[in-house]
């Protein structure tokens, strides 16, 4: 036995956390510095390419309640003042930075707001630029990535990689087409679309959990299969008999009373169809269940250190089934977006590898729901805003804004957004000894 | 709950890391499991707790044969274990790893944090353990994972406790209190499986002694036994307890810590202005409890901290402020604390893990190509030097047993031209006969006139190994004292009192 004898042994022990119980704000200069740099860059083409002229914001459209009038603002003046907010914003996260105290989140999406608009109202000038439209086409572009990125953080979690997510898409939207082509009613699309996802997720499921293939490579041998079979079918299938098997039957806009009426906010968000909604409710309960349930702690448990979770008696194989089912479920949904809301039939390919745009989401936002939405949202933004700029002509070589999704990608997995670590066994099969 | 092992057999390949192993194990006994480094004592107690499957014997309970599929089994027929490396998820808090698997919930499945949280103070509070529960796991230092390891296990209300080195990080303080706790759940009737390698624990509360040889039962032992007896059963040779040190050789002050202050990402200031310096030749032991400062000081000496202001002098040059690889290639060797998280790539060969620290230059990398054979003659010799029990040269550091592990990492760090050895818990879950040997190349390194940091939280091993002592509470410094200070006073220190009759902060 030791002879030391401690009469406060047991209070011997501080909070690990605090040796000294001295705490001191670190603040970062990414953020200030990123500020900077844009408003920086946000006046070097104001200065470059002045452009005089007018600029018409339309914040209604003809359909809506309330009728917001159109705003037209003078380009150049209104362009520098937005710049002038941008540099003042960044000044108060300089400052906050030397005081040492964080930029807080509504600063820099304050920051966000004006630096889009006023690079905006430069880009459309002499034109009216269909604000609403914008943000609704947006949201609507990135609706499949949503729900594929979800499908994807969902697998991720729980340590299967689902590079599978076009695959699921694609699928889904084939599923959808046929099958809502044939009940002629969306709804039993939609269950469809889910099913078939789930379908390849099994698939992956089987070789990546039971088998320990290496996932990337099922993964994107799924993605390819998928492709052929979807688009053998079509030719041989569906399109001699388009009639009966690809005309599917759309869902309509189904307005939300009260909240639709909202002005901006209601015909963006809340005049969509029910697969929106069922998006919004899929966020929600997906964060809700990842970070505040059970299923959702031995979900993460067993991505992050599986023989630890297998230790409590958690059944590491059986839960990441069970996960990526759903998120194959899931992801199919995004599918049905296509064929059951934008086009009224199947294409070949016509997910255009969006599967691997929300695999970036789900790397962007740092797999968590929440945040991989948001980046999912930014892609459909840069997405849509392509498409209104080249419609409506603006000094903006389109090449560059089709880049801009991905080149926001790289910044993000750069690690410009912090430290983005992945669930520590993402990828790496269990296997009992 | 009555245990009764029958022939156990486990196979790992060709390896037999359990070969017939019997074992009985009565209710309200704590039985000492003992064996070397690799004996396959964890292997035996993965089997019985459903992780690995036996490929021949079987496993009753109350005589009633079991057939485990996997730990949920065996948890449910009431076992519950302790795991040598802690089985933890480090993104999780304290709570959360507590009541996984286990966990109260409220509607619908949500869980219930405040009960898992309550849980936890209750269960620390009883056994006198100091945890926050909402502390995330990895920014806490492996003496604390290792209590939070031990109330998971603890608030699961077990008939059967396998302790799998539950004290190889502890201080002797919370040694005895866990003892204490062992000595209570035999009161109540519990089954105790213990397995350490630290002698006095064994004969402190063992009933009953087994010990292990190379996967076999090569006999049982009284607690009455001598620790030279313990030791020499276990290794089969005599061991040198105390390791034989002449006094040291000074030289110049070499290595000087200037005004050190450290905070982690949060913010937590975790070590606030200290003070030292270590001379050539001269061996300065950190003693204190973990949690106060020990894990971020030797950290930010090897550049592995963030936010780091102060000076760190080796041969009058600064430290501070360089990559890691730059403190490397000024001589600095280091033994981190957790093996399996910054010593080692688990999934990497031995000869590969021994070349880490060297993987830029002579002698194993020549014009960007590694220089295998000579690698593989280095490997060789150091598997035969340190003693690693492990098939060869080429198996993977992941399986290698605990204490085997540990010996690896040992290995490559002194086997290098040194200017500083910065070690935590050198010795961590090492077996007698090799703490000896350790202890010694730890010596050697000093008396060839390096300065050597050693911190543990071992007070033997500190008290055999020290020149001088320093002492850290909450992040600063008690004092620092000659080796051969009472441990009483050492004690009183390490609670943050400051010994009257001590001047100046650098003794
Ligand atoms: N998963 C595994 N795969 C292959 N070999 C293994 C595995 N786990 C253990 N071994 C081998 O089995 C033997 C017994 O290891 P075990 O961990 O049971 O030793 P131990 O008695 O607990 O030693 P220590 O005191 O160092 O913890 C070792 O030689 C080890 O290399
Ligand atoms: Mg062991």
């Amino acid at each position: 036995m030791s002879t030391l004898t401690d009469p406060t042994s047991t209070g011997a022990s501080p909070g690990p956390a605090a040796p000294t119980g001295e705490v001191v704000t670190l603040v970062s200069r990414k953020t200030p510095v990123v500020l900077g740099v844009l408003t920086v860059g946000l006046a070097l083409i104001l200065l470059f390419q002045p452009e005089s002229g007018e600029t018409t914001l339309r914040l209604a459209r003809e359909t809506d309640f309330f009728q917001l009038p159109d705003l037209t603002l003078p380009t150049m003046p209104t362009a520098w003042a937005l710049t002038i907010v941008c540099a003042l914003l960044t000044g108060e996260s300089v400052r906050r930075y030397l005081a040492k105290k964080r930029t807080p989140m509504w600063l820099v999406a304050i920051y966000a707001i004006a630096w889009m608009t006023g690079f905006l109202v430069w880009a459309a000038v002499g034109e009216t630029l269909p604000v609403v439209g914008l943000l609704a086409g947006s949201l609507a572009l990135a609706v499949p990535l949503v729900f594929g990125a979800l499908g994807g953080v969902l697998g991720e979690r729980a340590g299967v990689v689902n590079i599978a997510i076009d695959g699921q898409l694609l699928f889904g939207a084939f599923a959808a087409a046929v099958v809502s082509s044939m009940t002629g009613s969306p709804w039993p699309g939609l269950l469809a679309a889910s099913i078939a996802g789930a379908l390849v997720a099994l698939i992956l499921g089987l070789f990546a959990i039971s088998y320990f293939v290496d996932q990337i490579i099922v993964g994107v041998v799924l993605n390819v299969l998928v492709i052929g079979i979807t688009s053998f079918l079509f030719s041989q299938v569906l399109a001699p008999n388009a009639a009966d098997l690809n005309t599917s039957a759309r869902f309509k806009v189904v307005p939300i009373p009260v909240l639709g009426d909202i002005p901006l906010i209601g015909p963006i968000l809340f005049r969509q169809t029910p697969v929106v909604y069922v998006l919004y409710i899929a966020v929600a309960v997906v964060t809700f269940a990842l970070y505040r349930t059970r299923w959702g702690l031995r979900v993460r448990a067993v991505g992050e250190h599986p023989m630890a979770a297998d230790t409590v008696g958690i059944k590491v194989n059986r839960t990441r089934y069970r996960t990526i089912l759903i998120a194959g479920a899931v992801a199919g949904l995004g599918g049905a977006f296509y064929t059951l809301v934008s086009v009224p039939q199947f294409n070949r390919e016509m997910t255009g590898g969006a599967g691997y745009i929300a695999l970036a989401a789900v790397i962007f936002g740092k797999w968590d729901p929440i945040r991989a939405t948001l980046a999912a949202l930014l892609f459909g933004f840069a997405s849509n805003l392509q498409g209104v700029l080249s419609v409506i002509g603006s000094p903006v070589p389109s090449q560059f804004m089709l880049m801009l999704p991905y080149v926001v990608t790289i910044f993000a997995v750069a690690g410009l957004v912090g430290r983005s670590r992945p669930p520590a066994a993402d990828g790496v099969p269990y296997r009992p000894q | 709950m009555k245990l009764e092992l029958r022939g156990i057999t486990k196979r790992f390949g060709s390896l037999v890391a359990n070969d017939r192993i019997s074992l009985t194990v009565e209710p309200g006994e704590i039985h000492a499991l003992l064996g070397e480094n690799g004996a396959g004592k964890s292997t035996l107690m993965n089997v019985l707790y459903g992780l690995y499957r036996a490929d021949e014997g079987e496993i009753l309970l109350d005589d009633e044969v079991q057939h485990f599929t996997g730990p949920g089994d065996a948890m449910a027929a009431g076992i519950g274990m302790v795991h040598q490396h802690f089985m933890l998820i480090p993104v999780f808090s304290v709570a959360e790893n507590v009541m996984l698997g286990n966990e109260s919930t409220g509607f619908a499945g949500t869980l219930d944090l405040d009960a898992s949280r309550a849980r936890v103070t209750e269960i620390s509070e009883r056994f006198g353990f100091h945890v926050d529960p909402d502390a995330l796991v990895e920014d806490l230092p492996v003496g604390v994972q290792q209590r939070v390891e031990i109330i998971k296990a603890l608030s699961r209300d077990a008939e059967l406790l396998v302790f799998d080195e539950p004290t190889a990080v502890l201080t002797p303080q919370e040694t005895d209190e866990l003892m204490e706790i062992m000595r209570q759940l035999r009161e109540a009737g519990k089954a105790i499986v213990f397995i350490t390698h630290k002698l006095r624990e064994v004969r402190a509360v063992a009933d009953k002694i087994t010990v292990i040889r190379l996967g076999k039962v090569v006999g049982e032992a009284e607690p009455t036994a001598s620790n030279a007896e313990l030791a020499a059963m276990m290794v089969g040779r005599p061991v040198e307890l105390v390791v034989h040190k002449d006094p040291p050789k000074l030289g110049e002050e070499v290595f000087a810590v200037k005004d050190l202050r450290v905070v982690n990402a949060t913010g937590h200031v975790q070590v606030d202005g200290i003070t030292f310096s270590i001379r050539a030749g001269e061996v300065l032991a950190v003693a204190g409890v973990q949690g106060n400062g020990q894990t971020e000081l030797t950290e930010a000496i090897l550049g592995l901290q963030e936010h780091v202001t102060g000076s760190v002098r080796l041969d009058g040059k600064e430290l501070l402020g360089r990559s890691v690889r730059q403190v490397l290639d000024a001589g600095v060797g280091f033994i981190p604390e957790d093996r399996q998280e910054d010593g080692l790539v688990g999934n990497m060969t031995i000869a590969e893990n021994l070349m880490l620290n060297r993987s830029f230059a002579p002698p194993f990398v020549r014009r960007g190509s590694l220089q295998i054979d000579k690698l593989r003659a280095f490997a060789e010799e150091k598997l035969q030097q340190y003693d690693v029990r492990a098939r060869d040269i080429d198996t993977a550091c992941g399986n290698l047993s605990g204490g085997n592990q540990q010996k690896v990492v040992v290995a490559r760090e002194l086997s290098r031209d040194l200017r500083l050895l910065v070690a935590a818990q050198p010795t961590r879950g090492v077996d007698v006969g090799s703490i000896e040997f350790i202890h010694k190349q730890v010596v050697a390194t000093r008396d060839s006139g390096v300065p050597v940091l050693v911190v543990s939280t071992e007070l033997d091993e500190v008290v055999a190994l020290a020149d001088r002592i320093m002492v850290l509470y909450r992040g600063r410094v008690v004092g620092i004292v000659p080796g051969d200070t009472p441990r009483e006073q050492l004690g009183l220190m390490m609670t943050g009192e400051r010994p009257k009759d001590l001047e100046g902060d650098v003794a």
